[in-house]
């Protein structure tokens, strides 16, 4: 039992740098094609940048530090590092534009590979806003109401495995809503809202149902703290999303005064 | 709709409102069922704490019915508004006949949720461990109120609206 434990813990360690690596190196790529960008095009504007800076130090956070450690025993922590890793995370990187970078940044024939496998059918499906609705939100059923999410906490395979499905739904969720990127695959903005209507009520569902059904080996209390954490926040996150949805709308159908005379 | 301007500078305001008579009323109906979902929450059930999300084991109906009227509210609050803005960029804003479409929207969610949800469901109650019978007055004879003002107000506005067509087809 002791060794056991002993054993982990070099793995857990071994496994931590490697986890702290990545986010680093995500994030000087991403500084790094803003640079040689800026050099032949217009400047890229800095929000873009710190947005991603700030989208990658959230989704890093859900899985290493000390709301990861406190996850493992804290239902609330849990739910904290979930809204970090599957919503807030996801707005940032989004609004960070990383294709229009790389598309910016990459020499012509790779640039047009990219947007080749940009509209190829299986990003279609993907970024179908139904498809990544299904994704995201049925995933976290799945998670909290069947016995996955007590044995997501004795293996650490099971638990990168959900938090890689959490982090990669949020974000084709959070890209098919809101298109900051070039978007191959088109929706119109009534079936968006009404797409993003059924999941946020989803959404709001699952978390009054994870108060009142706590999920395997969770107390009743935290249940309910959790499930009011993700309620709550999980609307102040989804306003965001409706905001920059119905502004994009409010510019795209501004009247062309210029032209009627 | 016949009543298509020809340029831009034949287009009354009246012109305006009647194209845009549609967006107005839509614009308040849904900022209206914004307001009284927010006002129930933000008050009721955060400040006040009369009653909460979750107060009894529910019907699976109820708890589905509720969150999607959530997301609904919040959709309808936000997008309402930029309707709004959209309806002052154009100058199409009918200020008369979005309050009627916000009196509308308003007093129907709040009488749907004093009626339906309240009694029919038993989803909650206003408050618990008084005398219900003034508050359930209170909260339905308002809402009542609120529909009546509204549909007179949208009538009111149909009406001129009728008339500003009769006389745009006699001056045509």
């Amino acid at each position: 039992m002791h060794s056991n434990g002993h054993i982990q813990n070099d793995n857990g360690a071994l496994f931590e740098s490697i986890l702290l690596i990545l986010p680093a190196l995500v994030i000087v790529i991403y500084i790094a094609a803003v640079v040689i960008s800026s050099r032949r095009y217009q400047k890229w504007p800095l929000y873009r940048t710190f947005s991603w800076i700030l989208g990658i130090i959230c989704a890093a956070s859900a899985i290493i530090g000390p709301i990861a450690n406190r996850a493992h025993m804290d239902f609330t922590a849990h739910m904290v590092g979930h809204l970090l890793l599957g919503m807030i995370a996801p707005i940032l990187l989004v609004l960070a534009a990383p294709i229009t970078l790389a598309l910016r940044t990459l020499d012509v024939q790779s640039a047009r590979r990219l947007s080749k496998l940009l509209k190829s059918w299986p990003l279609r499906i993907l970024s179908n806003p139904t498809i990544a609705s299904a994704l995201n939100i049925g995933g976290l059923w799945i998670l909290y109401t069947s016995g996955l999410y007590g044995l997501m906490h004795q293996s650490a395979l099971l638990r990168a495995l959900v938090h890689f499905h959490v982090f990669i739904a949020g974000y084709l969720f959070t890209a098919s809503m809101i298109y900051m990127d070039p978007a191959p695959h088109r929706f119109s903005f009534m079936f968006r809202a009404i797409v993003f209507t059924i999941s946020l009520a989803g959404h709001d569902i699952l978390s009054k149902y994870i108060f009142a059904h706590p999920p395997s080996g969770v107390t009743k209390e935290q249940a309910e703290n959790g499930g009011m954490l993700m309620y709550y926040a999980g609307d102040a996150i989804d306003v965001t999303i409706i905001c920059i949805l119905c502004y994009q709308w409010f510019k795209a159908t501004r009247p062309k005064e210029s032209l009627a005379l | 709709m016949d009543f298509k301007p020809r340029n831009q500078k034949d287009q009354s305001l009246s012109e305006i409102r009647y194209t845009y008579s549609a967006r107005n009323l839509w614009s308040g109906f849904l900022f209206g069922i914004g307001l009284v979902a927010f006002i129930d929450e933000a008050i009721f059930h955060q400040l006040l704490h009369w009653h909460h999300f979750y107060d009894k084991s529910t019907s699976n109906i109820g708890l589905v019915s509720d969150g999607l009227f959530h997301a609904l509210s919040w959709f309808a609050t936000v997008g309402s508004l930029f309707m709004f803005a959209d309806l002052r960029r154009r100058k199409g804003l009918w200020l008369k006949r979005w309050t009627g479409g916000v009196l509308l929207g308003a007093g129907s969610f709040q009488l749907y949720d004093g009626t339906i949800q309240h009694k029919l469901m038993r989803l909650h109650q206003i408050r618990y461990n008084v005398d219900i019978l003034p508050y359930d007055l209170i909260w339905n004879i308002a809402a009542t109120g609120m529909i009546l003002i509204g549909i007179s107000l949208i009538i009111r506005t149909r009406r001129s609206l009728l008339k500003m067509k009769a006389e745009g087809r006699y001056a045509q």
